[in-house]
């Protein structure tokens, strides 16, 4: 694995989490830093663990065991007014994007700053269609319920939200599954702009090789609940590492096996 | 797998002790976010209209057959030994202290109870209770005290408005075709009548939109599986309310309000 990853300030700190679900180890020992300013993107197949370690930095998951640090700052059981507190630094962008489906678009993109902040609703109001602007989105899309969304534009309306309230890391959750090719590189575009623009650290975790290569500065790949191989998106095609050459050319043959019944 | 007996009983208990741990940590939970701030009043309000005012239909109509069931019975009954007159005492003191907020709280359980766990199911297995808390908001406070305050505070409401209607039923049934005089049917009504019958029905009818909310809250917010997961929620959400109202019914009347 690469040795500490470069010069900057260490933003998130993973050492040794491990979760577990009744009889199922998820996470077996993850151990991941991430700089600021760093996007880091996370591949793997699907049901590696992935989400459960968006979520345990997140705090929605605690680990059963290891510690998570953020600014420096051990993070791992806090609760209550400590933990909303870690969480104005985030913004996350989820698998389904996970609007409000009572809410409509501009509320969704506002919350943040009206329940968490306490702005007044007018004033949360203009910087959500500002917001929307942001991702492509016309001011016309702000009444409208998200059920009346397609896709693509519900993820939109997920980065909008995300980074509405300007937060210091961004995570994204498969932000280009289920999406036509041309709609997942506009959402890739976007990433790149909106996380530049913010100054933002970047948390990114997908099984889509070209998003990955677009919004990764480092990539480190999870496999069996660890973390297997960590370099730069350079290295990434010469890594030397039967696990990583498998995944990134989507052989059915290699070291990784599917939990497939052969026959 | 091996099949031990022992196994299996030791598992379900294991597994039953987990649940009653983390329904009483989700109950207490709920009850203390109550009164700690913020207090999302919008939300508050919303809940009142859709638990409380959607609900007066259902109610209303339970309300008025049940009374007008109720005095054709008591008629039968009474004519036995020449007591008809005892039919307005007896339905005012069936509808307020019993029937009003059992059926109301049944109704409203199959109606709301349902409902809260198919919301918040959903939100759970769509990640927008975790959404929530990615923004700074606690799905406790935001989402599960709203229902609560709001269904402890309509349920008190809805039986009054189902006393009144259930009384009503009664009224119209005997004098449009039991023969009684209509004056003289209200007076006896409301001269027999105690004020710790409609108020012992109100504290019951709070006891159980407390069932109702907590219960839809609880099958929902830990709901899991998808579509199915979110579906036997709303079961489990029903069913259980349902049964807790009428245990807590008779421990309520026997314990407090005998
Ligand atoms: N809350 C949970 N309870 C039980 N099992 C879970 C839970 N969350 C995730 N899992 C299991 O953990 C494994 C990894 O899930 P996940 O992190 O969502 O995978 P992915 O890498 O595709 O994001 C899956 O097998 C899933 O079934
Ligand atoms: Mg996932």
């Amino acid at each position: 694995m690469a040795a500490a990853s470069g010069h900057g300030k260490q933003k998130i700190v993973l050492k040794g989490v491990r979760k577990s679900f009744g009889a199922k180890h998820v996470l077996d020992g993850i151990d991941l830093s991430i700089d600021e300013g760093q996007s880091l993107v996370v591949i793997g197949g699907s049901g590696t663990g992935k989400s459960v370690m968006l979520k345990c930095i997140l705090g929605i998951l605690v680990p059963d065991a290891g510690s998570i640090h953020i600014d420096g700052k051990e993070t791992t059981r806090i609760a209550g007014r400590a933990r909303e507190g870690v969480m104005k630094k985030f913004g996350m962008l989820f698998q389904g994007a996970a609007l409000f489906d009572s809410l409509p678009v501009w509320e969704n993109v506002a919350f943040g700053l009206i329940q968490g902040q306490g702005k007044n609703r007018r004033e949360a109001r203009e910087v959500a269609i500002d917001t929307l602007a942001q991702v492509g989105l016309g001011p016309e899309v702000a009444k409208l319920m998200p059920a009346e969304l397609s896709g693509g534009m519900q993820k939109r309306v997920g980065l909008a939200r995300a980074i509405a309230s300007h937060p210091d890391v961004l995570f994204f959750d498969e932000p280009t599954t289920g999406l036509d090719p041309i709609m997942s590189d506009v959402i890739n575009e976007l990433i790149v702009e909106r996380v530049k623009d913010l100054g933002a650290t970047a948390v990114s975790i997908t099984h889509d090789m070209a998003s990955a290569r677009k919004i990764a500065d480092r990539i480190a790949m999870i496999y069996r609940g660890r973390i297997i191989w960590e370099g730069a998106v350079g290295d990434i095609d010469h890594s030397g590492n039967p696990y990583v050459e498998q995944f990134i050319h989507g052989r059915a043959e290699g070291p990784i096996q599917m939990d497939i019944l052969k026959t | 797998m091996q099949l031990n007996f022992l196994a299996i009983i030791g598992r379900f208990a294991l597994g039953m002790l987990g649940e009653i741990g983390r329904f009483s940590r989700f109950a207490a939970k709920s009850v203390l976010s109550c009164v700690q701030a913020p207090f999302f009043l919008r939300n508050l309000l919303q809940q009142t209209m859709t638990i409380g005012y959607y609900s007066l239909p259902v109610v209303g109509l339970t309300a008025v057959f049940t009374g007008a069931v109720l005095a054709l019975q008591i008629y039968i009954g009474g004519s036995r030994f020449n007591a008809e007159s005892i039919v307005p005492t007896i339905v005012v003191l069936g509808i307020t202290r019993e029937l009003g907020p059992v059926l109301a709280g049944l109704m409203v359980a199959g109606r709301v109870s349902s409902a809260i766990a198919a919301e918040l199911g959903t939100m759970r297995v769509t990640e927008q209770i975790d959404a929530l808390t990615t923004l700074s908001t606690n799905p406790y406070k935001y989402l599960i005290v709203p229902r609560i305050l709001a269904a402890v505070i309509v349920l008190p409401l809805l039986v009054l408005v189902a006393d009144i209607i259930g009384v009503m039923g009664g009224f119209l049934v005997s004098t449009q075709s039991l023969g009684f005089n209509g004056g003289s049917y209200l007076k006896n009504t409301l001269d027999f009548m105690e004020a710790d019958d409609v108020s012992s029905g109100l504290w019951k009818a709070a006891a159980f939109g407390f069932i109702i909310a907590l219960m839809g809250c609880y099958h929902g917010f830990f709901s899991r599986g998808g579509a199915q997961g979110v579906g036997a929620a709303t079961t489990y959400a029903v069913v259980s309310s349902a049964v807790l109202i009428l245990a807590s019914n008779y421990l309520l009347t026997s314990l407090v309000f005998s």
